[in-house]
């Protein structure tokens, strides 16, 4: 569904991200992890538009993106919900989750959608009013994610989720990116939480100082040994290989 | 000094702050959403003065009803003006894209008010009406009829401008843009979009404050700076966060140079706003109307 091949971003002479590429497949649940500053925030804002690649291609169901505007990404069904959040505080839950659906398609079933979210989100029906920059963290990822599947993603990217927020709640959130998986959006996430990401995952890359350094199914690479120390907290052992890579 | 002298002098300020606020909004409008200060926005209120004065002389339309005129004349002007130029300005990041904003925009004054000068020369232009001197007497305080019907409309399109952010579609995603333009784009909203009408709302806004303008004051191709320089006053004194709150502040404005024109000296009138304006920035730089 996305394909992203050779993909070079650099923010002024400051190159990030090295010949990246990388699949997801529709319906899959495809995890980055990584350490900070590994370039997965800038993969994720490139794909979504606000960065130009230097090189590189990004193709959308057979349809390249990687030069069109933002606008017209979010309407073929491509929509990221930010790392921080970003909501609009001054203004209420249900005014942000409105203005997810500003494209065509998604205001013409804005109502339903709504409704949907609520579902997901029963907490939020009751906040509807209540100005977003009041909210609690957990609160306002479920306003994020309720804003962005207002817009009737086909594939949902997510920076981040868990960030700052209590171990419950993101059992929480993410109790509800498999259920939108089930419903058929495709979801590609990049999260500092590896064995909660791993858990999820179908299959997961791991992106170091901007190159994909290996992947595999989210069971794998909970069982590889490389990952197991540098992102799920494993002492090494004598004699273990400790290199996903020589 | 009577009661009924300060008691003029204060509604004449609060009338000439109702001009100012209209400005100002125009303004803070283009600087809270596109992140530009456009310093031509005085020339724009000029054009928009110069289009109420040419309807009036030519075609014997009242200047208030020219405002149909001048209002849509304006907005499309904004847009025509987003499109070829500040379309490219906003695409610009920070530092580059403060300078080049103000230098772009500093070349259109120049440019509108030279081509002014070429059309209908330097001469300044009033629109005198058979009602102009009218009014009303309230306590020995003269109330001319086309000082409040100024006010009047000046209210009506602030409060149509308010409604219209709070409570229509469109107007909430020009606020989210103002608000983190990112977050926006990235909720599938066209900011080119949104910048383009918020531009031709704000020149649409000038242009109303121009035609205001030619009733009471006059209109000539220099005007535009000084008006310019009043609306900047006022929106930093308001807050730059708050573009409706930039209404109240111009009456403000108005009304302290009134009072302080009446108690210190005519010569002090500007002189208020501009301390005022220094206060506000060592006090309280966020404005007297920003959120915490």
């Amino acid at each position: 569904m996305l394909e992203v091949r050779d993909l070079v971003v650099a923010y002024g002479d400051l190159r990030v991200l090295w010949d990246v590429s990388l699949d997801v497949h529709a319906g899959e649940i495809v995890v980055l992890i990584g350490p900070n500053g590994a370039g997965k925030t800038t993969l994720l804002r490139t794909i979504a538009g606000l960065q130009r690649p230097l090189s590189g291609d990004i193709t959308l169901e057979h349809a390249p993106i990687h030069r069109i505007s933002m606008h017209q990404i979010v309407e073929r069904g491509l929509i990221l919900v930010p790392e921080g959040r970003r909501l609009f505080g001054g203004m209420s839950v249900l005014e942000n989750l409105e203005l997810g659906a500003f494209t065509a398609r998604a205001r013409q079933k804005r109502h339903q959608t709504l409704d949907r979210v609520f579902d997901l989100f029963p907490l939020l029906a009751e906040r509807s009013g209540q100005r977003a920059a009041t909210l609690s963290g957990g609160q306002q990822q479920m306003v994020a994610i309720g804003r962005a599947l207002m817009g009737l993603p086909r594939l949902l990217m997510l920076d981040e989720p868990s960030f700052g927020l209590a171990p419950l709640v993101v059992r929480q959130i993410f109790a509800v990116v498999r259920d939108i998986s089930r419903e058929g959006v495709t979801v590609l996430l990049v999260e500092q939480n590896a064995r909660l990401a791993l858990d999820l995952a179908d299959r997961a890359y791991i992106v170091e100082q901007g190159r994909i350094v290996g992947q595999g199914a989210g069971t794998e690479l909970l069982a590889n040994q490389h990952v197991r120390h540098a992102y799920l907290g494993y002492a090494p052992q004598t004699g273990e290989v400790t290199r996903i890579r020589d | 000094m009577s009661y009924e002298t300060i008691a003029q002098n204060l509604v004449f300020g609060l009338f000439v702050g109702s001009m100012y606020g209209v400005a100002a909004v125009g303004l803070a409008l283009v600087f809270g959403v596109l992140k530009v200060l456009n310093v031509a926005h005085g020339e724009l209120l000029m054009i928009g003065g110069y289009v109420t004065f040419w309807l009036y002389t030519l075609l014997g339309i009242d200047p208030f009803l020219s405002l149909l005129i001048s209002i849509p004349a304006l907005f499309l002007f904004g847009l025509a003006l987003d499109r070829v130029i500040f379309r490219h300005v906003v695409r610009l990041a920070g530092e580059t894209k403060i300078k080049n904003s103000l230098l772009v925009s500093f070349g259109l004054t120049l440019i509108l008010q030279n081509a002014v000068i070429q059309l209908f020369s330097a001469d300044e232009r009033g629109v005198q009406m058979s009602y102009s001197g009218a009014g009303l007497n309230l306590f020995g305080v003269a109330l001319p009829y086309t000082r409040m019907l100024i006010m009047v409309i000046a209210l009506v399109a602030i409060l149509s401008l308010h409604i219209f952010l709070q409570r229509t579609y469109t107007g909430k995603a020009i606020r989210a843009t103002a608000e983190d333009w990112e977050a926006a784009a990235l909720a599938g909203i066209s900011i080119q979009r949104i910048y383009l009408l918020t531009f031709g709302l704000g020149a649409a806004l000038a242009g109303m404050a121009g035609t205001l303008v030619s009733v009471s004051y006059g209109v000539a191709p220099g005007i535009g700076l000084a008006w310019t320089l009043k609306a900047l006053v006022v929106i930093v004194l308001a807050g730059t966060g708050s573009i409706l709150g930039a209404f109240p502040v111009g009456l403000l404005l108005g009304a302290a140079e009134a009072l302080s024109g009446t108690f210190i000296g005519p010569a002090y009138r500007e002189v208020v706003g501009l301390v005022l304006f220094l206060l506000v920035l060592l006090l309280r730089p966020q404005g007297l109307f920003a959120r915490a």
